[in-house]
């Protein structure tokens, strides 16, 4: 049994930990929580002269080739530590969307430039409420055009090119690639819940795309399933940080005349996050194993990991600012940062609802087999 | 990461296979977990057997010293062991606590011709071992032990009622903890013995607990004579030995109880919720998705736990969770399988009841996995003092004699 990180992985996470400790601090977030700059571009270069951003891409595409456990890693501290960088967008969805169904040309094109972070890349599948659902598409391609609106893209304002679920004349659902700097395109900026990570409406109009090989649908339900694995890992790490900030104030803060720790109402509230946290990790480390040595599992593993870790990181963030009391509701505590993030993760690939039912379906489709 | 055995486990796991093969029946699906059972005069029979079989065969004591009949084994290969036997139907719980938390005991703190007199007969299933901890006064606070031993020469005299003792009906000998001294705080008036079940004084009463079945007994002490020579520990250590003893708790790993998600899958492919196949359903898909998240979290939580003493280190603390997270999904699936049933959910009877009843006999019987070997409320407690660091509770007993304590009316 070897269920658990390698040596070399642990290392890297270590190397995540001190370099995102020493760069990601409240400070630098809330640059970008103010709306000064929509992400931090100074951490998002070091991260890519890191080689962080082709940790999963093979090497003949300028990748480390590390595979994708070693991007797990990653996500985790990416999590804990809130950085406010389009790491998920350009690594889980547009770096992933490519190696799943890219052509070569577009490989080799669009790759080496998304691992030196010189292109950020993002992935639009949602056209208003709702979640991913091939009937919602109303977007389409037509001539080599799009036309549509598709919202909320995650950092759909930053982004160099956008990977666009559409429909073609012949109605089949495909992805189309869009370059920002194309006439026609018109990004806006939503106001988010959580401003730390830019949320954008684009709007198409006759912009000229090429469309990638092969059935969207298909292609957008791998990615998902790889995105919910990698972003179960940043939900983990986010949860486990609210755990640990919340255990340390409740050791330091004093009321009745002891430390608000030693009341079990307090104590029972931290050990159930604890267990969900931990739920959670178990989970995720089942989809990181499913995403490398067995795709068969993985729309059951990733389903399961986004699923609990959502949940974990809910409770992790909604009982971190409880345990606080009133100054933990305040704009100066971190606290709400992760409040904010927390409930962005849960929504950002779909939510529970629908991910539980690809729990389901899994299960359904393992026992038919 | 991956979930195969090392070369030296493998090799383990082909040995454990041949011998279960050999002596033992494979479950029949749908079975009652066998746990749940009573344990008669039949069953117990067959469990000795099987334990010979067993001890026989290398199998028991994995971790002890060879010189006791061990193997000297890391615990990954206990690990291994259980993982094979769930699939067989094998009379459990008869052994258990004697071989996991009575003869380590006795191995930390009896003289080395008390250990060649019993260790073997335990192993080879032939004298049968209970625990005499809990008592009617003290439930979850382990150490408000009210039974009293009194000393005079080289006897001790034992008074009082233990509770909740699993196996004492047919057991040969127990280890108990006792109050020889009410007058200091709680923990220092305590010490330890290892007893005759079969001494003259001794009454062993079945309690019926509220599913109607029978697991556990009330044993009574009155003039129960025991040697000093039976004495774990030093006089007033009592607490120290009983430590040892839970710490020897058996490795929390491979039960599921049932229902689990899978019955609950079953169930769910049998039946309609109104004229709507009950799979088609909002509210149950959702269900089964929160305990399928639920079973799978803590299969993979195993995974780690068995990684890391594959590894040789010591499992950290995420092995605590399973019996707080099982127990809860427990009550939970089973009550939910119920509702599902509408009305008829009540009905018990077999032949009405899908799955033979699993579901009403599990709901009546879940209250136990929430108290038993730890209730919610203490495991909330350990995992939020031992594992997060939070301070433990204040004490109100710590300084104050035993028997200046206040007592409840109950």
């Amino acid at each position: 049994m070897n269920f658990d990180f390698s040596e070399e992985q642990h290392q890297l996470r270590d190397q995540a930990r001190r370099f995102l400790t020493e760069h990601s601090t409240s400070k630098r977030i809330r640059q970008v929580l103010d709306g000064v700059a929509p992400y931090d571009r100074a951490m998002w270069q070091e991260i890519a002269a890191m080689g962080w951003l082709g940790a999963a891409v093979p090497e003949e595409y300028g990748g480390a080739g590390l595979g994708h456990i070693g991007l797990c890693v990653l996500a985790e501290e990416l999590g804990r530590s809130l950085a406010p960088v389009p790491f998920s967008s350009s690594v889980y969805l547009a770096t992933e969307a490519l190696l799943i169904a890219g052509s070569e040309a577009q490989k080799e094109e669009l790759l080496p430039q998304l691992v030196a972070g010189d292109l950020i890349g993002t992935l639009a599948w949602a056209e208003g409420n709702g979640n991913p659902n091939p009937q919602r598409i109303k977007a389409r391609v037509s001539g080599g055009r799009l036309s549509g609106v598709k919202w909320p893209v995650p950092d759909g304002g930053v982004a160099d090119f956008v990977l666009v679920l559409a429909r073609d004349d012949s109605d089949r659902v495909v992805l189309a690639l869009a370059r920002m700097g194309a006439a026609g395109v018109h990004p806006e900026t939503l106001e988010t819940v959580d401003p730390t990570r830019e949320q954008a409406k684009l709007s198409f109009e006759n912009v000229p795309v090429e469309v990638l090989p092969g059935d969207g649908w298909a292609a957008l339900n791998q990615v998902l399933d790889r995105a919910a694995v990698l972003t179960a890992f940043e939900q983990v790490g986010l949860a486990q940080m609210c755990l640990d900030t919340a255990v340390a104030f409740a050791m330091e803060r004093h009321a009745f005349g002891r430390p608000i720790g030693s009341f079990q109402a307090i104590k029972h509230k931290l050990a159930d996050v604890y267990v969900a946290t931990e739920l959670a990790r178990s989970n995720a480390y089942y989809g990181a194993w499913a995403m490398t040595a067995n795709g068969g599992e993985l729309p059951l593993a990733a389903a399961s990991a986004r699923v609990s870790a959502t949940d974990a990181a809910w409770l992790a963030a909604k009982e971190n600012i409880q345990t606080h009391g009133g100054i933990g509701f305040t704009w100066e505590m971190d606290c709400h940062l992760y409040y904010r993030r927390a409930k962005l993760l849960g929504l950002t690939l779909g939510s529970n609802p629908w991910w539980k039912d690809r729990v389901v379906a899994a299960l359904e489709s393992r026992n038919a087999a | 990461m991956d979930f195969e055995d090392t070369a030296e486990e493998a090799a383990f796991r082909t040995e454990v296979k041949t011998f279960l093969a050999a002596n033992a029946e494979p479950k029949k699906r749908g079975a009652p977990p066998s746990r749940s059972r009573n344990v008669g005069p039949e069953e117990l029979a067959r469990a000795k057997k099987f334990q010979a079989a067993k001890a026989g065969a290398g199998l028991v004591g994995l971790t002890w010293l060879k010189a006791w009949g061990g193997r000297e084994a890391p615990p990954i290969f206990q690990v291994i062991y259980n993982q094979e036997e769930e699939a067989y139907a094998i009379p459990r719980g008869v052994f258990e606590i004697g071989l996991g938390m009575c003869i380590p005991t006795m191995m930390a703190y009896a003289t080395q011709d008390q250990l060649k007199r019993h260790v073997g007969p335990a192993l080879r299933g032939e004298e049968v071992w209970c625990q005499l901890f809990s008592e009617p006064s003290g439930g979850s606070d382990v150490a408000a032990v009210r039974t009293r031993a009194e000393r005079d020469g080289d006897t001790w005299t034992i008074n009082g009622q233990k509770i909740w003792t699993s196996g004492a009906q047919f057991s040969d000998f127990g280890i108990m903890v006792t109050r020889s001294d009410p007058t200091v705080p709680k923990h220092m008036g305590l010490t330890f013995f290892f007893l005759d079940m079969k001494s003259p004084g001794i009454e062993i009463r079945p309690i019926k607990q509220a599913s109607g079945a029978s697991h556990f007994n009330e044993v009574f002490f009155t003039d129960v004579k025991i040697p000093d020579s039976q004495r774990l520990g030093a006089v007033g250590q009592g607490w120290r030995v009983s430590l040892t003893t839970l710490m020897n708790e058996r490795l929390a790993i491979g039960d599921t109880p049932r229902p689990d998600v899978e019955d609950l899958l079953d169930l769910c492919r049998q039946i309609d919720l109104d004229g709507e196949p009950a799979m088609q359903n909002v509210a149950v898909r959702e269900k089964i998705a929160d305990m399928q998240v639920r079973s799978q979290g803590l299969k993979y939580t195993r995974f780690r736990t068995m990684t890391a003493l594959s590894r040789g280190q010591t499992p950290g603390p995420e092995s605590s969770i399973g019996k707080l997270v099982n127990a809860a999904k427990l009550q939970d699936i089973a009550s939910f399988g119920m509702d599902l049933l509408g009305s008829a959910g009540v009905v018990m009877d077999k032949k009405l009841a899908p799955m033979n009843a699993l579901f009403q006999e599990a709901l009546l019987g879940a209250p136990a996995s929430r108290i038993a070997g730890g209730t919610d409320e203490i495991l909330r407690n350990i995992i939020a003092e031992r594992v997060l660091g939070l301070p433990g509770d204040i004490r109100v007993d710590k300084e104050i004699p035993f028997n200046r304590l206040p007592t409840g009316k109950r």
